[in-house]
């Protein structure tokens, strides 16, 4: 603890939101976590890749609204669309608040409740998400978010939940706290797009009861000054599945935290992410999963394709408790550049204290193989094409971690527009 | 159809040249053999022809119907008809068979002014094509010769040419890796391919392929250079003797 407090970033003044009982607790816990934290600085160790200091500062930056005729991406997918507006849930663009097998609920609504389910969820998750490594963005936003949803799946949704972030203020600082619980055998697909604001901090707490399974895909588009950092908490069941998939393209800062805890045996958890950056750009995958449970298999995918300057990073950690026998983990990130400016940076993390498990993990960094390229080029595809078509293939082994057929392809054509849009 | 003149090719990193004068011209609608021992720069003539990185062409011109290649980028030379069948086809993960001789081949007829195909007619045509070689649905999914065999790879090969229909096509040791069998299929999707408007440059280091596909003439290459041309002939000598008399006879 001493350790802890001699880094001691700043700490913010603040005053939590007022609300019931339930909300007020979980906000007030976050606040004193945070009072003794402080916020993050470049020394602490899990933010030696990444400059906090935007996301920190006392005002956002101020984020030139990006201008596209392009569709909104998983605009085909038939769900219950869900709008914000610079951080700030938008009721008349959204779709009614109904989905059979879901109970969907604003956090302003439920927060001003004594009693509540989310009261076991929010703050909770994120609670246990804070040891061993602390994450006082995530402790701020517990403390502070009046925007975001409660939701609960008690059984199988009949359609996916999509969020809809716009951005329309080039001032705008949005904070979202998102609180999901899955009953027992529950499905839910939850999809998120856009950049929200020219600021942004967003936790998802997301609770999977035994043998339910959460389902969830993100976009990050191309507003290029956005800043946005990102938390999902996640604590799985026995025999339940959580995954995870987003894709990034453009973006002047990303930071995406995956923290995932197994509980119950014989779970599977699968994060992963694709990312493309031009340019400036800085991308970081921050992800924890610790296996408390045994039998269950983990999966870490990470792709970026870096160019002009470009920087990915990744952190990722396996622990394994001394109980968790029978794990599977496996880790791959990857760094493609496309030239000679860009930077990935890799920290892959393995922690095991149970005897009988299967880890892997491998990281790499490289170019573009020529002989690919050639072979490509030999055959009368121009060389901007044959390197696309080899980049799509370098980030598509991530997307083919998304479970939903029609949602990968979704992807595809998202990133294959995207690339085509670069040399227009 | 292609002259190559005095081409003298060096290595772009080390001080070392490989092409020592190579003089060649293949008629059109001819089909010439090139055969020599290992490190005789065959397969470099191969490259240098079809325009890979890391050499450097220090003399000479090849010109493809009267146009010197050797400035255009690979792209421009496959769309001026010329085709490599490599020696070790390239497997790229993630692309598909099909995405990819589909993007090939529009990319072609779209540099030479021509419509595009259509996916259905482009289909079409691939199924009959592939049919004749023997390759299948599955292969035509899976990503481009990743996890085929050797002789997959090498039928893939011809298929590419035949849905590119170019003008000279080089076949660098088609048959390395090939059994009796896998051979004979490649050389009849090569022969079908035959034509009075289309020559082929056949490298190879032994006489068997050219008992399927018969060429008009054989050249022998060493040390950088052709050093003999004949008929068939010239390779049922190389068979019985080796290299080592016709080297000491030029020598």
């Amino acid at each position: 603890m001493s350790a802890k407090l001699k880094n001691k970033g700043v700490v913010p003044s603040i005053t939590v939101p007022d609300g019931g009982k339930w909300a007020s607790e979980a906000r007030q816990t976050a606040a004193a976590l945070l009072a003794e934290t402080g916020l993050p600085h470049r020394r602490d160790e899990y933010w030696k890749y990444t400059d906090p200091t935007t996301l920190t500062a006392p005002e956002a930056t101020p984020a030139a609204i990006f201008e596209s005729d392009e569709p909104l991406p998983f605009d085909g997918v038939d769900a219950v669309k869900i709008v914000f507006v610079d951080g700030v849930f938008d009721a008349a663009q959204s779709d009614a608040l109904e989905l059979d097998g879901v109970e969907i609920e604003t956090l302003s609504d439920a927060a001003q409740k004594d009693i509540h389910w989310a009261g076991s969820v929010y703050g909770v998750l994120e609670g246990r998400g804070q040891y061993p490594v602390s994450r006082p963005l995530a402790s701020y936003n517990t403390a502070m978010a009046e925007q975001g949803f409660v939701i609960r799946a008690t059984g199988k949704a009949a359609k996916p939940i999509s969020f809809i972030y716009l951005h329309e203020s080039e001032t705008s600082d949005a904070v979202i706290h998102h609180t999901i619980k899955l009953d027992e055998g529950a499905d839910l697909t939850v999809l998120e797009n856009g950049p929200a604001a020219a600021r942004i901090n967003a936790v998802m707490e997301v609770e999977v009861a035994d043998t339910a399974a959460f389902h969830h895909v993100r976009a990050q588009g191309r507003d290029h000054e956005r800043r946005t950092a990102t938390h999902i908490f996640a604590r799985l069941g026995t025999e339940s599945s959580f995954k995870s998939f987003t894709l990034t393209v453009n973006g002047i800062l990303t930071r995406n935290d995956a923290i995932i805890e197994f509980t119950g045996d014989n779970a599977n958890a699968t994060v992963a992410g694709a990312c493309a950056g031009d340019g400036a750009f800085h991308h970081d995958d921050t992800v924890f999963i610790t296996h408390d449970a045994v039998n269950c298999e983990s999966r870490q995918v990470f792709k970026k394709v870096l160019r002009n300057g470009a920087v990915g990073v990744f952190q990722g950690k396996i622990l394994v408790k001394a109980d968790a026998q029978k794990t599977d983990g496996y880790q791959i990130s990857q760094g493609l550049l496309l030239d000679e400016n860009s930077t990935f940076q890799a920290k892959p993390e393995l922690e095991i204290y149970a005897d009988d498990v299967a880890c892997s993990h491998g990281s790499t960094v490289g170019a573009i193989d020529d002989t690919a390229l050639f072979y490509l080029t030999s055959r009368g595809i121009p060389h901007k094409e044959a390197q696309d078509m080899l980049t799509l293939a370098f980030l598509g082994e991530a997307i083919d971690e998304v479970e939903d057929e029609a949602l990968a392809d979704d992807l595809r054509a998202l990133l294959e527009g995207w690339m085509a849009r670069r040399h227009g | 159809m292609l002259e190559i003149k005095n081409l003298h090719v060096g290595l772009e990193e080390e001080d070392k040249q490989i092409l020592k004068g190579v003089n060649l011209t293949v008629e059109t609608g001819k089909v010439h053999a090139i055969m020599g021992p290992n490190g005789s720069g065959k397969s470099t003539l191969s490259y240098v022809l079809s325009g890979k990185d890391g050499y450097e062409v220090t003399d000479g011109s090849a010109e493809l119907q009267g146009v010197d290649v050797l400035d255009m980028e690979p792209e421009e030379r496959a769309a001026a008809g010329l085709f490599l069948a490599f020696q070790y086809p390239v497997e790229i993960p993630g692309v598909g068979n099909m995405t990819f001789l589909r993007t090939a081949v529009n990319a072609q007829r779209k540099a030479r002014g021509e419509e595009e195909l259509s996916a259905a007619e482009f289909l079409k045509v691939v199924r009959a094509k592939a049919k004749s070689l023997k390759i299948d649905a599955d292969m035509l999914k899976r990503p481009v010769n990743v996890g085929f065999s050797g002789g997959e790879k090498k039928r893939n090969e011809i298929l590419q040419m035949a849905m590119l229909e170019p003008k000279m096509c080089i076949l660098d040791e088609t048959d390395s890796g090939l059994d009796v069998d896998a051979m004979k299929l490649v050389a009849e999707g090569v022969n079908a391919l035959r034509d009075a408007g289309r020559s082929f440059l056949v490298i190879t280091h032994y006489q068997r392929l050219l008992d399927h596909i018969k060429p008009d003439v054989v050249h022998i290459m060493a040390d950088g250079k052709i050093v003999k041309t004949g008929g068939p002939e010239l390779a049922l000598e190389v068979e019985n003797n080796g290299y080592a008399d016709i080297l000491a006879e030029v020598a």
